[in-house]
This record gives structure tokens, C-alpha cells and sequence, in this order.
């Protein structure tokens, strides 16, 4: 389908799709067995200029917004979720730098994100807080030119292998979400260390550690932004990540698809192949057309976000919720379209449906992005005074 | 240091076909892909310029479709790249290519070292670095598997042959031919491609190149294909291995199952 793509966005899309066909399918498999980190993937990745897509070109980047970095995910994800999931993470923990950072900052830590020479995170999630951002523990007090952070941040994606950390803690206890700061942490800094590498049910590629700090002394200099704005941050930065998670979807919901389809021309049963019933037919017209819709969305919306649309939030979770449901759907049928096959490791979509669950639970679950998008419908229809009965 | 490397377009393996008269390949309207030992050579040179400074120009001698295989390098990373192409080209063996392959670097000049594949896959010859190196009366090394630079005069280069590893000083300018150990052809990244979509590339041909027609492509070509034939298929090789009781177990069941009369 022609989505009037850009020569540039052709390229990226062309670009992305040649290193997730020669370099990231031929080792998905051993990846996602071995729990190995995709340290050569990322190095091609930064060599091809795409972990600077979506920064401005005065730091380093290629001046594209989050179109650009989506198109680069979802060619990566039609290959492993995992290897995108890496990929993506380091713009998670660049966004509110980005959004947020003063000049300097953006001087100092943009360029080495954009080049791909250090890989950033994003340090959010507490074992008490997740959906529930407001139930961070992590302190950071104020101490002369210092701040000193306290805490435990859990389910870090990139964590241990970035060198760059957009952390949230607390400034003001008393202040509730508004006394929530983010802060530049740096591997290295002292007193901040790392817990085990947690072992997960898919994205296995991709790892996921706890952010350890105790009395994790940092120059002042690292509060991004003032102190008290980082639960907005925080929301911002969701806004711009999530087509992201989207785009993961979608690439996923493709690479299960053209698996299945594949599968269901060639296996033979009752003498024709199976793609002759109307059963796999079905089923594989659902998963094209709900895969082909996710991408539509997720187009529409990347392009709106890049305009800086004051509806970012609603259609950021509209897009997330959709697509991560539907790459759960059309893994979990491509799994049953190859059938016994499909339940073995020797085929790559058992893997996918493993993958396809996290997408319904990062970056906001999809209970959360229903919740916001009803907050946001509650406050639209509010504003309209007209009737509609 | 001005790196200049030839590449050649060649067929994709998958659809080969021979022209009945002349008996060469059938290039017009085949899928073409750059040779892979090219890539390997293209490599060779752009982890040269990662490490110091370096220019790469890379050339190309073919039909105007063989543009396509100069963008891809320049997508790679390489700087310029020109393509020698003329009508007067067509046809040549070995040492009409290097003729004008030759005549290219010397008109760029200021040339310190030129990268060939070992070999290209559809004529399997590996003549044409040899040949351009005698032509431009350069000294030169193949089957290259590493290459380090000592100084501004001196290359240090270790090859690959069939009796073990030799390691060379070579004086520069100087040509090299590589083969697959140098490293992995690296992948295009974004700002090389789109540097290579706009890029213009110069055509040279016989004028530009100050060649006789003579020279050149068929013309030119000493050699000429009289036939060309697949060779009968070599039968399936076995090695017995095991004590030799085992072997001989397993050589008798073998000619016993090919009915082997008296067994």
C-alpha cells in the first residue's frame, strides 16, 4: 500500500529492512536462546545513522521525528522485538534530555545517543510503581552542588548495557507527583550499580535489569530541566515512545503474517495445500487486514505527533492499545495456522508470540492506555457544548 | 592516501544465461549483483579510511545499469566513483578489461593503492588485478587477508595461499587483491545514502580515457571463447572412515548395494 512515503523515508524504511533481513534474522533464534545482548546489531545500527533519527540535526541527528524512528522499528521488528526493543529503548531514555534538557545537556549527551556510541535508558518503573507512576520511592535530595538518589528501579530495559539513564525520583516527598524530578545518571556514577539480569518469557535479547542507587552522588547539573516537572516529562516523553511500542507491532504482526502465509501455501493436508480452506483463509484475511490497520494508524499518528498536536496523549495510547492487541492476535494465529510446527522452536513464530505479549504490558499497559484514552475522551466531550441527541 | 577499488557487476547466480553466438554472458536484462570478492575489496579499502585519512574512488568498467552497483558502494561509505562505459568497451576478456581499467587509474593520477577482489565469480579468472598492476607497472599482491599501513611509502600485507601465510612489505603505489578474511562488507548507513542517490557520476569512455577502439572490448580481447560447456558432473565422494574391519564392512555394503556383479 502507497503511504506517500518521503525519498528519505523510503531509504530509512529500505535501510532498516536490509539490516533486520541480513543481520538480525539469521541470529534471532540464538538471541532469544542464549539471552544475548545484540551488541553487533546495535553497532550496525549506529554505523547505518539510525539511533539519530528522530534527534535534531544540530546534535548529531538526521533531523527526522518520530515517523522516521518508527518506519526504522517496525522493519527491525519484523525480524526480532527483541533487537528493536533495544533499539527503540535508547530513544525512551533520550526523550526527556530532548524534551526537557538544557542546551549544554543536549550538547553533552545528545551526540554520543545519535551516533549509536552510547546506548540510553529509561528509569521509571519501581517494584511499587508502575501503572501507578505516582508510588515512586526514589528520593533525590539536594546536597551543595549534588543531588544524592536512594532507590531501586526495577525492570530496566537496556539496564547495565546503557551508559546514559533518564531516571525519575523524588525531589519533594511532600509534593506527591509534583515533586518528581528526572536526573542524567551515568554508569559509573558512584554508589549506582545494577541488579541481575531478570529472565523473561520473550524479548529476550533485550535486557532487563534493576537500576541500584545508594547515596548515588550526582553533579547538580544532571536535574533536567527544574526540579518538579518530571511527572510531566514523564508524559511527554510516553507520547513520543509509544507510536514507538506501535511500530514494534506492527512489524511483528507483518513478520508473524508473511510466516503464516508462507506456511499455509506450502503444508499439504487432505491433498491440497492448507491456504485452500476457507478456515486458514480466514484466518490469515483477519490477520492481514488487522496488521494493515495497525499500520495505517500507526502512520496517521506518527505524522500527527510530529506536528506537535495537543491530542498527543489520546492518539499515543490509541495507537499502542491497537497494535500491541493486534500482534498478540496475529502471533497467537500464526502459531495456530503452522500448527504443531508453529508450537516448536524450529520455527520463528513461537518466538513472536512469546515477544508479542510484552507489547500489551510496557510502556503502559493497555488496561492504562484505555484509561487514557477515556480520561481524554471524558475531557473532550466536556468542552462541546453542543448535543448530539 | 588515494584508494582506488574495481568492481565488477556480475550476474546473480540464479539466472545465468550464455549468448549462443559469442559465448559469453548475457548481461542486458539479467539481475546483476556486485561481485561479492568486490565487496570484500570495497571493505578492505573503507577500513583504511576508518583509521586514517584516506580518499576512496571506486570504478566500475560496464553497461550504463552498472551506475547501480557505483551507488550501492557510494551508500557503503566510499567517496566518489566513476563508470567506464562505452559501446567500444563491450566484449572484452581479461586484458582488454585491464587496459581500460588501467588507463582509468592512471588518468586520476595521484593513486597510492588500488583494491581488486581475488577473483570475480563468473569468469573465476583472477587475472584482472595481476594485470592492471603490470599495466600500470606497480607492484602488487593477491589473495590478501590483512592489510596494515607502516608508513607513508610501505604497506604491510599478509596473504592467504594454499602453502600457508606469507607477510609482505610493499612499497606503494601498489595494487592488492583480498579475499573474504579482510572482514565483513559493511551495510550502507543513512547519510551515505542519501549522499549517493544525488551523487553524480562521471562516464569515461574511450575519449575521456584516450584509448584506441582497437584497444579495447572485443576488439582489444586476445582470447576468444569457442565453446562453453558444463563439465560432467563429478559422482558423490564417500570417505569410509573407522578401524579397518569397519571399512571394509562398509566398502562391501556400499558396492553391494550398487550391484556390483560378483558381490
Amino acid at each position: 500500500m502507497n503511504y506517500f512515503l518521503t525519498e528519505e523515508q523510503q531509504m530509512i524504511r529500505e535501510l532498516a529492512a536490509q539490516i533486520a533481513k541480513e543481520k538480525v534474522k539469521p541470529v534471532r533464534a540464538q538471541l532469544d536462546e542464549q539471552e544475548e545482548f545484540p551488541w553487533d546489531i546495535m553497532k550496525i545500527l549506529a554505523q547505518a545513522d539510525l539511533f539519530g533519527l528522530y534527534i535534531p540535526e544540530e546534535y548529531g541527528g538526521m533531523g527526522g521525528g518520530i515517523f522516521e524512528n518508527c518506519l526504522a522499528i517496525e522493519q527491525l521488528a519484523q525480524a526480532c522485538i527483541g533487537v528493536a526493543t533495544t533499539f527503540a529503548a535508547s530513544g525512551l531514555g533520550a526523550y526527556p534530555i530532548l524534551l526537557y534538557g538544557n542546551d549544554a545537556q543536549k550538547e553533552q549527551y545528545l551526540p554520543d545517543i545519535a551516533a549509536g556510541k552510547r546506548l540510553a535508558a529509561f528509569g521509571l518503573t519501581e517494584s511499587g510503581a508502575g501503572s501507578d507512576v505516582s508510588g515512586i520511592k526514589t528520593t533525590a535530595v539536594r546536597d551543595g552542588d549534588h543531588y544524592i538518589l536512594n532507590g531501586t528501579k526495577q525492570w530496566i530495559t537496556n539496564g547495565g548495557e546503557a551508559e546514559i539513564y533518564s531516571v525519575l525520583a523524588l525531589t519533594d516527598r511532600t509534593k506527591g507527583p509534583r515533586g518528581a524530578s528526572f536526573f542524567i545518571v551515568e554508569k559509573g556514577d558512584p554508589g549506582f550499580s545494577f541488579g541481575k539480569k531478570e529472565k523473561k518469557l520473550g524479548i529476550r535479547a533485550s535486557a532487563t535489569r534493576e537500576l541500584i542507587f545508594q547515596d548515588c552522588r550526582i553533579p547538580k547539573d544532571r536535574l533536567i530541566g527544574r526540579e518538579g516537572i518530571g511527572f510531566i516529562n514523564a508524559m511527554k516523553t510516553f507520547d513520543k515512545s509509544r507510536p514507538g511500542i506501535a511500530a514494534l507491532g506492527v512489524g511483528l504482526s507483518q513478520g508473524a503474517l508473511d510466516l503464516a502465509a508462507e506456511y499455509a501455501r506450502q503444508r499439504e493436508q487432505f491433498g491440497k495445500p492448507i491456504i485452500a480452506f476457507q478456515a486458514i483463509q480466514h484466518k490469515l484475511a483477519n490477520m492481514a487486514t488487522k496488521t494493515e490497520a495497525s499500520r495505517a494508524l500507526l502512520y496517521s499518528v506518527a505524522r500527527h505527533m510530529d506536528t506537535e498536536p495537543p491530542d498527543a496523549s489520546k492518539l499515543a495510547a490509541m495507537v499502542k492499545v491497537f497494535s500491541g492487541d493486534v500482534a498478540m492476535e496475529v502471533a497467537t494465529d500464526a502459531v495456530q495456522i503452522l500448527g504443531g510446527y508453529g508450537y516448536m522452536q524450529d520455527y520463528p513464530v513461537e518466538k513472536m508470540m512469546r515477544d508479542a505479549k510484552i507489547l500489551q504490558i510496557y510502556e503502559g499497559t493497555n488496561e492504562i492506555q484505555r484509561n487514557i484514552i477515556g480520561q481524554e475522551l471524558n475531557k473532550e466531550y466536556s468542552r462541546i457544548k453542543e448535543t448530539f441527541f | 592516501m588515494h584508494i582506488v577499488v574495481c568492481i565488477k557487476q556480475v550476474p546473480d547466480t540464479k539466472n545465468v544465461r550464455i549468448d549462443p553466438d559469442t559465448h559469453t554472458l548475457v548481461r542486458q536484462g539479467v539481475e546483476c549483483i556486485i561481485n561479492p570478492f568486490d565487496l570484500f575489496a570495497v571493505e578492505a579499502a573503507l577500513k583504511i579510511k576508518d583509521e586514517s585519512d584516506a580518499k576512496i574512488t571506486v570504478m566500475t568498467m560496464g553497461p550504463p545499469q552498472a551506475e547501480e552497483a557505483l551507488r550501492d558502494v557510494l551508500s557503503r561509505g566510499v567517496d566518489e566513483a566513476i563508470l567506464l562505459s562505452d559501446r567500444a568497451f563491450a566484449g572484452a576478456d581479461t586484458w582488454a578489461t585491464s587496459i581500460t581499467l588501467s588507463a582509468a587509474v592512471r588518468k586520476l593520477g595521484d593513486v597510492d593503492l588500488v583494491f581488486c577482489g581475488k577473483q570475480a565469480v563468473d569468469g573465476d579468472t583472477a587475472q584482472v588485478g595481476p594485470e592492471v598492476a603490470t599495466l600500470l607497472d606497480i607492484p602488487y599482491a593477491t589473495f590478501v587477508k590483512k592489510i596494515e599501513r607502516l608508513d607513508e611509502k610501505f604497506l604491510k600485507v599478509t596473504r592467504q595461499t594454499d602453502e600457508g601465510t606469507e607477510v609482505w612489505k610493499l612499497p606503494t603505489p601498489t595494487l592488492v587483491t583480498v579475499i573474504k578474511e579482510v572482514g565483513e562488507p559493511r551495510l550502507p548507513s543513512l547519510r551515505h545514502k542519501m549522499r549517493a542517490k544525488k551523487a553524480q557520476i562521471p562516464v569515461w569512455g574511450i575519449t575521456e580515457l584516450g584509448l584506441d577502439a582497437n584497444d579495447v572490448g572485443l576488439c582489444g580481447s586476445f582470447t576468444q571463447v569457442v565453446r562453453v560447456f558444463s563439465p560432467p558432473r563429478r559422482t558423490d565422494q564417500v570417505i569410509i572412515e573407522g578401524s579397518i574391519e569397519e571399512q571394509v564392512e562398509q566398502l562391501y555394503s556400499y558396492l553391494k548395494e550398487a550391484k556390483v556383479p560378483g558381490i
